[in-house]
């Protein structure tokens, strides 16, 4: 079965957040950001090794990363996990069947109750508190 | 073969737990004048302290474990089969405990002054 | 509907057919025309369509059908969003055209596509065998041992309440248009994924009272390609043209296997 006949999007679904909502959006930032942290982890676990090779190397590797572009990317990795950090809240509370309102018979124009208020109120609150961290660290880092 | 409930079940702890420990973590750089905190003399100092090399072993294996097994699961559903799923699966439990080994090195070697 | 014209690909040469009626408003509708066995690749068809307000986008592509296009293929029957036949993709959105009122896209174009993540048998009819395979996996019924059909012939009712009834009526109004597996992410790119489809029916069961069958379907969907890739997107239920709010019941099944219900 060819790609045209078997007509799945593809990974361009998941790169598409512009569709289907706020929660969509979530979805996307969810993924961009769990990937983001597994790289910066393991550059973090890599640039603090440098440790074992003693003070000269150390302070080499802080050169290198403690810039400002390497404060901008601490600045969007701090961004990144209170996002991923908040919004995984919400969703591991919906996987438990909490906050996503209760069955019942549904009425025209059919609102999804799953898709509620509260759920969307979340999202904005995680991006939110996400941009306070950002501008808190901007400020922390950059300061003085 | 342990179940998916089982290992998703391993990726929520893993998430509450590392958020618990990492905020301890920066918290602890925070206590510190930033731009201080990663002096040399400093970083050696934290380390020597007992329960922050465990705080550090810690955060490392549960956000090596959430991370890489939500790799495994962005790149199972990107692509199927099952030798496809196989390398995967074992690939990312490899990076994981690579990671794993890689940075208790490093936490071990300092804490106990073998620099 | 009034009158319609059609000009492909290049063709400058508009036929138009006669109309009977004064025409309302004009637009275009761009379908896609695919045959897998003859086609190597999809091609839109630009049709001029003159519609009246009450119009569907199930109305145009039947006009078209009958009166200038004969070989568009295309899958329908109630006309009254009951049957789930005629799910497509209607400006990017998986929608059902008999639903879908032609003035309320807000739109000078109607771009019509097969619903994605189904395979295509032709143009805008897709294959839905999969979707009713993983359905028909989940066990879409009354599982218990004492079967209301007997050997000794003696007729057994399983008595409801209407409380009971509720908690799982909103799930049963499921018509299986596969809209939810068109717009799942998770979907568009697992193809041995159940989809919210089939899992928002294994709730649907689980959640009835007469059902014992529980344990079996929760150790159906706990594998791979299962439950788990749900992450609750909520796209499903963005596009449910029956208020079943997918997202909703696979969110509930999974909390059994979370150990948050019973």
């Amino acid at each position: 079965m060819n790609k045209q006949h078997n007509n799945r999007i593809g990974i361009k679904a998941w790169l598409n957040p512009w569709r289907y909502g706020i929660e969509r959006f979530a979805y996307w930032l969810m993924r961009i950001t769990g990937v983001g942290l597994l790289v910066y982890f393991i550059m973090h676990i890599y640039e603090t090794s440098s440790i074992l090779d003693g003070k000269e190397i150390w302070n080499k590797m802080l050169d290198l990363t403690q810039t400002p572009e390497g404060h901008l990317i601490l600045v969007l990795v701090i961004g990144m996990s209170t996002f991923h950090t908040i919004n995984g809240i919400r969703i591991m509370l919906g996987h438990g069947g909490i906050g996503v309102g209760k069955a019942s018979r549904p009425d025209y124009p059919y609102a999804p109750k799953s898709q509620n208020m509260k759920n969307k109120l979340c999202i904005y609150a995680s991006i939110g508190l996400a941009a306070l961290a950002m501008l808190y660290s901007v400020e922390v880092m950059f300061g003085e | 073969m342990i179940r998916e409930s089982m290992i998703m079940k391993i990726h929520y702890a893993t998430a509450l737990g590392s958020v618990a420990l990492v905020v301890i973590h920066v918290l602890f750089r925070l206590t510190q004048n930033f731009h201080d905190s990663l002096k040399f003399d400093n970083v050696i100092t934290n380390y020597s302290l007992l329960p922050y090399s465990i705080l550090l072993e810690l955060i490392l294996i549960l956000i090596s474990i959430h991370g890489f097994n939500g790799l495994r699961v962005i790149l199972l559903e990107l692509n199927q089969g099952q030798k496809y799923e196989t390398i995967i699966t074992y690939g990312c439990l490899a990076s994981m405990i690579a990671l794993i080994t890689y940075g208790s090195r490093t936490i071990l070697m300092t804490s106990m002054g073998m620099i | 509907m009034a009158a319609i014209k059609i000009h492909e690909e290049n063709d400058q040469n508009v036929k138009s057919i006669a109309a009977d009626i004064k025409p309302k408003n004009k637009i275009l509708f761009k379908i896609t025309k695919f045959n897998p066995h003859v086609d190597t690749h999809m091609k839109y068809v630009d049709y001029d369509v003159e519609y009246e307000h009450w119009n569907t986008v199930l109305d145009a592509l039947l006009m078209i059908k009958h009166k200038v296009d004969p070989s568009l293929a295309l899958r329908y029957s109630c006309r009254q969003a009951s049957c789930g036949s005629c799910g497509m993709m209607i400006n990017d959105k998986p929608s059902l055209a008999c639903f879908t009122k032609i003035n309320e896209l807000g739109s000078d174009v109607v771009k019509i596509e097969p619903m994605s993540n189904f395979p295509i048998l032709r143009d805008l009819a897709v294959d839905f065998t999969q979707m009713f395979n993983t359905h028909k996996k989940l066990k879409p019924y009354i599982i218990r041992s004492d079967s209301e059909i007997s050997q000794s012939n003696e007729i057994k009712e399983f008595s409801q309440d209407p409380d009971s009834v509720e908690k799982y009526i909103q799930f049963a109004n499921c018509i299986k248009c596969g809209l939810c597996n068109s717009a799942c992410p998770t979907m568009a790119t697992d193809s041995s994924f159940m989809g919210p489809q089939a899992l928002t029916q294994a709730y649907r069961y689980v959640s009835d009272d007469r059902d014992k069958g529980k344990n079996t379907r929760l150790k159906i969907i706990d594998e791979r390609h299962g439950i788990w890739r749900c992450h609750f997107a909520g796209s499903c239920s963005k596009v449910c043209p029956k208020g079943v709010d997918p997202a909703m019941g696979i969110q509930f099944l999974r909390s059994y296997l979370l150990g948050f219900r019973d």
